[in-house]
């Protein structure tokens, strides 16, 4: 059964998609060119100027947008507002530690809503739903956005957070919670959770919207098994806006994006060259109806493929697949972006070597950091106590990039396998 | 009248100690003393042996992280009672052991005991003062 929040756009023919796209995206350059300076530059570097770009067809032969290029322009050098029209941020991790901040004007943050209640009503929501937002709430996407698109679509909001399980089970079942917001870890952790408890009876679940971090169709089974409910996928990045690019339908075979407010393209990674229908390269998105933080051709790192095959549900919006990986070495773990070169700084600054190795596993359906450190020289005493305290305050460091519990084991000197000479920086064991 | 203990750093792994073992039994230096003490991922092996400066060398060519630290040992009678008088002044003076453990010699009828106290003369003038007195490397056939 068809669920739209705005049917008239979510199903909107294809020459209508395309007609929006290329009034908004000759309109989004020439607010880019004209108030950010930062991209300006790189289109004046690239000999392109928005008289060049007069359709989606031209998108090519504008400059891309990286995360080093977020990390270079910090804080302010992307805004196409200024900060007098902005009212919110949003933040989430960047590659050596200085994070990226997302700027959003209350339009900006009206679209953004609205993407998160196209999700929501997908999944089967209407006012009458309770829904539980078991994001993280704060610079994190997930909590707001969700949030905000409860609101729109008329639902008994349950702004919970992360964590605190026996309190969420205690709301979902006193309130009965229809519709579940949440990591899909988090949702297997509490799938098992009212198991144990015995609470199966008293649920009365229907959906669950998971997202910010990868997960397999097994995964899915289980949850929808474990709490028989119909689990739907959602995809989003603090660059872009956040939850909501794009979401599953009822027919659970990728994600529609909101063409709407995001061109999406696929790219060769090492060569930058847009790459037909169906390929399978890395995902660039233009922000076409962004004002504050107006990102064209963004580059995801996310590598996945589009299809624009008719979709059973009746959305004409183009379809991506799950993430199958990354082209760059960013690793989600519980639902945050780390990158090693954060964990590299960390270990640099704290005086120890740079030969270290990330264990990444799920225990309990729950994602666990482990940091192996090589002791150094200068780092090692006679006083367990003393060396103690040494890996304390690197915890602590490592708590203070990252964002998340890192456990650090200290290893022996030279004793980090490397393999023809390079040490394997990264194991995860996770079964995604 | 310290004398150089010296503390390695062990990672919890199976064969750690025995290649530290190795290194020494290659090089000919005798372990006069030893004690670890462990946290559950790493520890910290603490030796005595007769030629400190050799073993300090060897081993640093072979890839492990130590230091040197200077402990005070005491001979005691080898018999019932024969530590209490120690650790009673100690006491007395109210003086902390950081750590302590035993060192073995040929020598007949005496017991050895290494302690690690952060004032070193002052546990030795309190020893003295009670009548015990500090062993020597010589004592110890140290070098």
């Amino acid at each position: 059964m068809p669920n739209y929040y705005q049917p008239e756009i979510e199903t909107a023919s294809r020459e209508q998609i395309l007609s929006w796209q290329n009034e908004r995206l000759v309109k989004q350059v020439h607010h880019v060119w004209n108030n950010v300076p930062y991209y300006r530059q790189k289109m004046e570097e690239k000999g392109v100027t928005p008289d060049d770009i007069k359709s989606v067809d031209d998108l090519h032969k504008l400059p891309f947008l990286t995360k080093a290029d977020l990390r270079d322009a910090y804080p302010y050098g992307l805004m196409g507002k200024p900060l007098s029209e902005c009212v919110r941020i949003q933040s989430t991790s960047g590659t050596t530690g200085r994070r990226v901040v997302a700027f959003y004007t209350q339009h900006d943050i009206d679209l953004w809503e609205d993407c998160c209640a196209r999700a929501i009503v997908a999944a089967g929501g209407t006012k009458d739903d309770v829904v539980q937002v078991a994001y993280g709430y704060g610079l994190f996407t997930g909590g707001p956005g969700l949030n905000g698109g409860s609101h729109r679509v008329g639902c008994l909001t349950l702004p919970m957070s992360s964590g605190n399980t026996e309190r969420q089970l205690q709301f979902m079942t006193d309130l009965e919670t229809t519709i579940l917001c949440c990591t899909p870890s988090y949702a297997a952790y509490l799938a098992e959770s009212i198991q144990e408890a015995g609470l199966r009876d008293r649920i009365k679940l229907k959906a669950g919207i998971f997202g910010a971090e990868a997960w397999s169709e097994e995964m899915r089974h289980d949850i929808e098994k474990n709490l028989g409910i119909k689990a739907y996928d959602i995809y989003g990045l603090t660059e872009t806006s956040g939850p909501g690019v794009s979401f599953e339908c009822c027919e659970q075979t990728g994600m529609h994006i909101n063409e709407d407010h995001f061109i999406a393209e696929i790219i060769d990674p090492e060569t930058g060259e847009v790459l037909p229908e169906g390929s399978k390269g890395e995902l660039v998105f233009t922000s076409i109806t962004k004002e504050a933080f107006p990102l064209l051709r963004y580059r995801t790192r996310d590598i996945c493929v589009l299809t624009r095959k008719p979709c059973s549900c009746g959305r004409t919006h183009v379809k991506m697949s799950k993430p199958m990986g990354r082209s760059d070495d960013m690793l989600i773990i519980k639902g945050v972006n780390v990158f090693p070169s954060q964990i590299e700084t960390v270990l640099l600054e704290q005086g120890y070597p740079a030969n270290y190795q990330i264990i990444v596993d799920r225990v309990n359906h729950s994602d666990t950091l482990e940091v192996l450190v090589e002791m150094a020289p200068d780092k090692f005493s006679d006083s367990l106590a003393d060396i103690h305290d040494e890996e304390k305050k690197l915890v602590a460091a490592l708590k203070t990039m990252l964002g998340i519990y890192a456990k650090v084991r200290i290893v022996s000197p030279k004793s980090i396998t490397r393999s023809e000479g390079k040490a394997v920086r990264i194991i995860d064991k996770r079964k995604i | 009248m310290s004398v150089h203990q010296i503390s390695i750093f062990l990672e919890n792994r199976a064969g750690q100690l025995a290649q530290v073992t190795r290194v020494l039994a290659d090089h000919e230096i005798d372990m006069r003393a030893i004690s670890i003490a462990e946290t559950s991922d790493y520890g910290v092996l603490r030796l005595i042996v007769d030629n400190a400066e050799k073993a300090t060398s060897v081993l640093l060519e072979n890839g492990f992280i130590l230091s040197m630290t200077p402990v005070s040992v005491v001979a005691v009678p080898d018999q019932a009672g024969g530590l209490a008088p120690v650790l009673e002044a100690l006491a007395e003076g109210q003086m902390d052991v950081e750590y302590m453990y035993s060192l073995f010699t040929h020598k007949e009828g005496m017991a050895y005991m290494v302690f690690r106290i952060d004032d070193e003369e002052r546990f030795a003038a309190l020893l003295s003062a009670h009548g015990i007195s500090l062993a020597d490397k010589e004592e110890l056939g140290l070098r």
